[in-house]
């Protein structure tokens, strides 16, 4: 089958590879229908997340058709249609009962979650696509992709529903939502979000959806402040204002109730503290360039709550604890629980009552997905998500 | 063991413990592992005391014979691809409890190891500890061999435990294996 592989630092390029096959009775085969690069897929395509290897199929943001189901699957059958979660989980173990599948403790293989044991204590689930450290999974930007435990994480989609309005479940609508849940909004609230990419877009949406009373976004490409724009929030665009100072003029000096970071380890900007950053990155003295987080937390008022969906994936330092102790804050974050929220998420989408199509700015076949990575790095303001067709 | 003066609620013999305080008898290599896994005790215990399923679990134990109601014989790869045989005797079965063994005079490979299974007081499944220690067929130089083939006991049974419990919890082992579970281009630049 053809799939995008990954060769090194902003190398990436469709090459043929075997297809995938059944190797566990949950597993499945899924003919991928509709995929997306996702913005965390650019810390891989910018080398910022160790423990890749040269031909890794990248991709975690995918959909299609049942084609081969193993002998222990009995809730999937081919034919049938579904959007797979980017986190690979059991629904058996500690974690899973308690719906935190994005800490399942069996999926990621016995012989690749030494790393994360050492790097961060515990070993951290299977993810599709997103290097050895999260299992060594190959990825649904692809023609084929192998689904472990089949049976716990796809959902169904029930025909006459297209694929574009139902894809983004597989991470960014998941992941904004849980970011907007994380930011423990209550009715009349303001809640600031930083990055106006495919994520912190869903969470405009869903911080509305829970009952923001104003939503302050923050970014500088003018298209995707617009686009937040046209989901109901107000905007700062970085470059233009001081934004902390921009929010509490707005906020009359109280500050947001919450402040969402969707950006993580790659912030832009020219803060004395992100250029040491990117210095420090680069010498590999440091591994993230926490700014965003930085800025959140001085943003937030006093008893306010941080939410952080952005990816961070090492180390950082200069973080501001001070403040985080004596204005007694709160900070929630993590790789999303996906399935935790598939079946009322997807209610919405038949519901109508959100658009998850907004966004997309353009559809290549998968031949051409090189040339997505590209200007999704290069050309953000125009480019604001990239789906593939594999078929 | 030796360890009656220490006053720490850790599992004496554990691995929380500094590595002079974890060597236990004359082996030359040895590791104490704990897990907790989401299945009752018994089930658990009726699994493992069955040897003819450790080679599902345990990736260098490549095949297990039953010979009579105590002893087994394995088949263990070693490092550079030879194999090596040795003689199991159980030395102490309490069902649902403990199983404990070791090699017997005339084995490749001087072994020891030992099951424990409890419920956890607070109903969140099976605390599995195991104990296996060894020494390597080559002595010291088997032992550095082993540890680069990342076969040293700790990371080996810490490993085996993370695959008991996948295949306990959840019917299979979680793996990524090329090119069929996993497959990736073969090109390289």
């Amino acid at each position: 089958m053809r799939a995008l592989t990954w060769h090194g630092k902003h190398n990436v390029q469709v090459d043929t590879v075997p297809d995938p096959q059944i190797v566990n009775p949950r597993d499945a085969i899924i003919k991928i229908t509709a995929t997306a690069i996702c913005g965390s897929d650019l810390h891989l395509y910018d080398s910022m997340i160790p423990g890749m290897s040269n031909g890794d199929i990248l991709g975690h943001e995918f959909m299609g058709e049942v084609v081969e189901v193993g002998r222990g699957n009995t809730s999937l059958k081919k034919g049938d249609r579904v959007v797979v979660p980017f986190v690979i989980a059991c629904g058996q173990c500690f974690f899973c009962e308690r719906s935190l599948p994005a800490a399942c403790d069996n999926s990621n293989p016995a012989d690749k979650s030494d790393a994360t044991e050492i790097a961060y204590g515990h070993p951290v689930a299977g993810l599709f696509g997103y290097s050895h450290l999260t299992g060594g999974f190959a990825g649904g930007q692809a023609e084929y992709a192998r689904v472990p435990y089949s049976d716990y994480g796809p959902i169904k989609i029930p025909d006459g529903i297209e694929d574009e309005r139902v894809l983004f479940l597989s991470d960014i609508y998941p992941t904004g939502w849980m970011a907007a849940e994380n930011a423990q909004i209550q009715p009349g609230d303001t809640v600031a979000i930083w990055g106006c990419g495919p994520v912190g877009l869903f969470a405009i949406k869903s911080a509305i959806l829970q009952g923001a009373g104003r939503v302050i976004a923050i970014d500088r490409h003018p298209n995707r402040l617009a686009l937040a724009k046209a989901n109901g929030a107000e905007v700062l665009n970085y470059h233009e204002v001081k934004v902390r100072e921009a929010l509490l003029e707005m906020t009359a000096g109280l500050g947001p109730d919450s402040c969402i970071d969707a950006v993580g380890m790659e912030s832009h900007g020219f803060s004395p503290d992100n250029i040491i950053d990117a210095v420090k990155q680069e010498t590999r003295l440091g591994t993230d360039r926490p700014h965003v987080l930085r800025e959140t937390i001085m943003a937030v008022r006093k008893g306010g709550t941080v939410s952080v969906p952005g990816v961070y994936g090492g180390v950082a330092d200069k973080w501001p604890v001070g403040a985080f102790m004596e204005k007694g804050l709160t900070l929630k974050t993590g790789q999303t629980h996906v399935q935790r929220y598939l079946p009322q998420l997807l209610q919405l989408v038949l519901d109508g009552k959100i658009d998850t199509t907004d966004l997309i700015s353009h559809r290549l076949p998968l031949e051409q997905a090189a040339e997505g990575y590209k200007n999704f790095k290069e050309n953000q303001n125009e480019w604001t998500k990239v789906v593939l067709k594999p078929h | 063991m030796s360890h009656s003066e220490v006053s720490t609620d850790a599992d004496v013999g554990s691995t929380a413990f500094v590595d002079s305080d974890r060597r236990e008898g004359d082996h030359e290599a040895s590791s104490l592992q704990a897990i907790l896994i989401n299945r009752p005790r018994q089930e658990l215990y009726a699994f493992w005391r069955d040897f003819r399923n450790l080679p599902a679990f345990m990736e260098n134990v490549k095949a297990v014979e039953v010979l009579d109601d105590r002893r087994s014989q394995w088949t263990i790869a070693g490092p550079a691809g030879a194999d090596f045989d040795l003689v199991s005797e159980i030395t102490q079965d309490a069902p649902g409890e403990r199983i404990a063994w070791t090699s017997t005079e005339g084995s490749d490979v001087d072994h020891e190891g030992r099951v424990e299974f409890r419920d956890n007081a607070f109903g969140r499944g099976t605390e599995v500890r195991v104990f296996i220690s060894y020494d390597p067929p080559a002595g010291v130089i088997g032992k550095v061999v082993a540890k680069v083939l990342q076969r040293e006991p700790r990371i080996q049974a810490r490993r085996e435990l993370r695959r008991f419990k996948q295949l306990m919890e959840t019917g299979e082992i979680s793996t990524s294996k090329a090119p069929d579970a996993a497959p990736r281009a073969s090109r390289h630049f």
